[in-house]
């Protein structure tokens, strides 16, 4: 079953972090990619630039709402995600337990609508 | 009521809770065989002492006055459910048999001790092997079912219903809660001490102590074993599996320097270790060599032991501690014991022998997201100077680590390789 791990994280923590800091954070994220892609886990990820860079879209009633910034302005955002494929929920939990946003935001495992 | 003597009451509550609930679900589930109705009944009748007690003050027995409010909770339910001639019968003589029970306990004031039978009916071997452990600490200890399921990694939704499932199978398959026949003990013991060593190991991986949910599972796991060695004193297993225990227990305020970094065990410091805890652990591991019957937990608890005593004398013991390990492989199969040995060989023989015994193992699927196998692997090949395979060993440590002071540990280790390679 495919899940998205959806991460959530407090953008401010990074910018806080001494160079070498950020340097052990972007391997860990590296280690943690090649962990699932040897465990024929992986389907994608990507990390996502700071919310700032957001721009919201809605339409209602027929006129467009642009804004600027993210959906919920709240103090954790999705920060990346890993689209993965494993054989079931339990086995994603542990793999959102292994992300390393998971000790410093939290983690979402939701599962892929299967289109058919 | 004052705040004091509600706060009384509910301390009062939480002490019996802790010290009784398996007791009391034990006791008003072997009749029934209904796990689930006698949880129900006993957590309404915690709800009213919350109520009663602040304002009628603590029973002088609150075990007996649980007993008797649950009971009746208990025999209200069936009634609410159940109709008909038959019913009614079946009804008759659950309540003439907890009534009967009951009274004898308040007479002796206190209530016969079934908990072994319900571990041995929770650890059956028809019930699932992965929802023993859990089923264990929600039916004797009383965990709640969010509690178990994050520290076994599960969603709470899923946990709640694994358990009700098994707790539905005790009751329809009829599974019996009864402590089993001398010929049956040491194969259906295996089980209990499993579930309860699960239990433990799950509250073990927070390196850190900080994870109150972690290491609490850690004390109820050491809980479930004294309570098997109190009601089963002779079996060595059971002790073995406590000395095991105590002793990985003993080692917990060393894991962490001051700087909250993780401590491999070859770098702890031995005054930091819990010297009275491991004092008992010897104790009971010895009490378990005096019985005669070797078997898995005394193999680990004597390594632990031999661990223990080379670290606090400087006494090198390593062909002793291999042939520990030998042993346990003949014992076990298991690849975790055979990564530990190779750690142990690389002591002995020195990392190229080490880095073969692991390669020996290295087909096994189980261990492509083992992380210990990883680390092991990492630290072996750094020495023998495959530094391109270290390097992608440690890359799948990290990756598979989720505790973040044992990543950045190897994350130095990896550091320290790839600098040593490039002077």
């Amino acid at each position: 079953m495919q899940y998205l791990l959806v991460l959530h994280v407090n953008e401010s923590g990074w910018g806080q972090m001494s160079p070498e800091q950020q340097q052990q954070g972007v391997a860990a994220y590296m280690a943690y990619g090649e962990a699932l892609r040897k465990a024929n886990a992986f389907l994608g990820s990507n990390r996502l630039k700071p919310s700032a860079n957001s721009t919201t879209v809605r339409v209602a009633n027929g006129k467009t709402q642009v804004l600027d910034g993210p959906y919920a302005d709240t103090k954790e955002q999705v920060g990346g995600y890993y689209l993965i494929d494993v054989p079931d929920l339990d086995s994603a939990i542990t793999w959102a337990s292994r992300c390393p946003a998971a000790s410093h935001g939290v983690v979402e495992v939701r599962p892929v609508w299967q289109m058919a | 009521m004052s705040f004091a003597e509600g706060d009384d009451a509910r301390k009062t509550a939480d002490a019996v809770a802790r010290r009784s609930y398996g007791k009391l679900v034990a006791f008003l589930a072997a009749r029934t065989r209904d796990v689930a109705a006698a949880e129900d009944a006993l957590a309404e009748a915690f709800a009213s002492a919350l109520v009663d007690w602040p304002t009628n003050g603590c029973p002088k027995n609150p075990e007996g006055w649980l007993l008797t409010v649950a009971r009746r909770k208990l025999i209200d339910s069936v009634r609410r459910r159940q109709t008909g001639e038959a019913a009614s019968t079946q009804l008759q003589i659950l309540a003439e048999g907890l009534e009967d029970a009951a009274a004898q306990a308040e007479k002796d004031m206190q209530i016969p001790d079934q908990r072994l039978a319900l571990l041995f009916a929770c650890a059956h071997p028809a019930i699932e092997a992965g929802i023993r452990a859990p089923l264990m600490l929600q039916v004797v200890l009383g965990l709640d079912g969010e509690t178990i399921a994050s520290a076994f990694l599960v969603s709470p939704a899923a946990m709640r219903k694994r358990l009700s499932r098994a707790k539905e199978k005790i009751q329809q398959a009829g599974i019996p809660f009864s402590i089993p026949e001398r010929e049956e003990l040491p194969h259906r013991l295996d089980t209990v001490l499993d579930a309860i060593y699960a239990a433990f190991a799950e509250g073990w991986t927070d390196a850190s102590g900080t994870d109150t949910i972690r290491r609490n599972l850690t004390s109820e796991a050491l809980f479930l074993a004294r309570l098997v060695v109190e009601l089963l004193p002779q079996e060595a297993e059971a002790l073995g599996l406590l000395a095991l225990m105590l002793h990985a227990e003993a080692r917990r305020p060393a894991r962490r320097n001051a700087a909250d970094e993780y401590v491999p065990f070859a770098e702890q410091d031995p005054a930091l270790w819990n010297a009275q805890m491991i004092d008992e652990a010897e104790s009971v591991l010895y009490r378990a060599s005096a019985l005669g019957t070797i078997g898995r937990f005394q193999l680990e608890a004597a390594l632990q032991s031999a661990h223990v005593h080379r670290r606090r004398t400087g006494h090198d013991n390593w062909a002793e501690v291999v042939q520990f390990y030998d042993a346990l492989v003949a014992l076990t199969d298991s690849p975790v014991v055979a990564i530990n040995r190779a750690l142990a060989i690389a002591e002995l023989h020195g990392p190229q022998a080490a880095a073969d015994a692991l390669n020996e193992i290295a087909a096994d699927d189980r261990l492509t997201e083992y992380q210990p196998y990883w680390a092991a692997r990492a630290e072996l090949l750094s020495k023998t100077g495959a530094h391109d395979e270290a390097r992608q060993a440690y890359e799948m440590a990290i990756g598979l680590e989720r505790e973040p002071t044992v990543r950045a540990f190897l994350q130095k280790r990896l550091a320290t390789l790839e600098s040593s390679t490039r002077g």
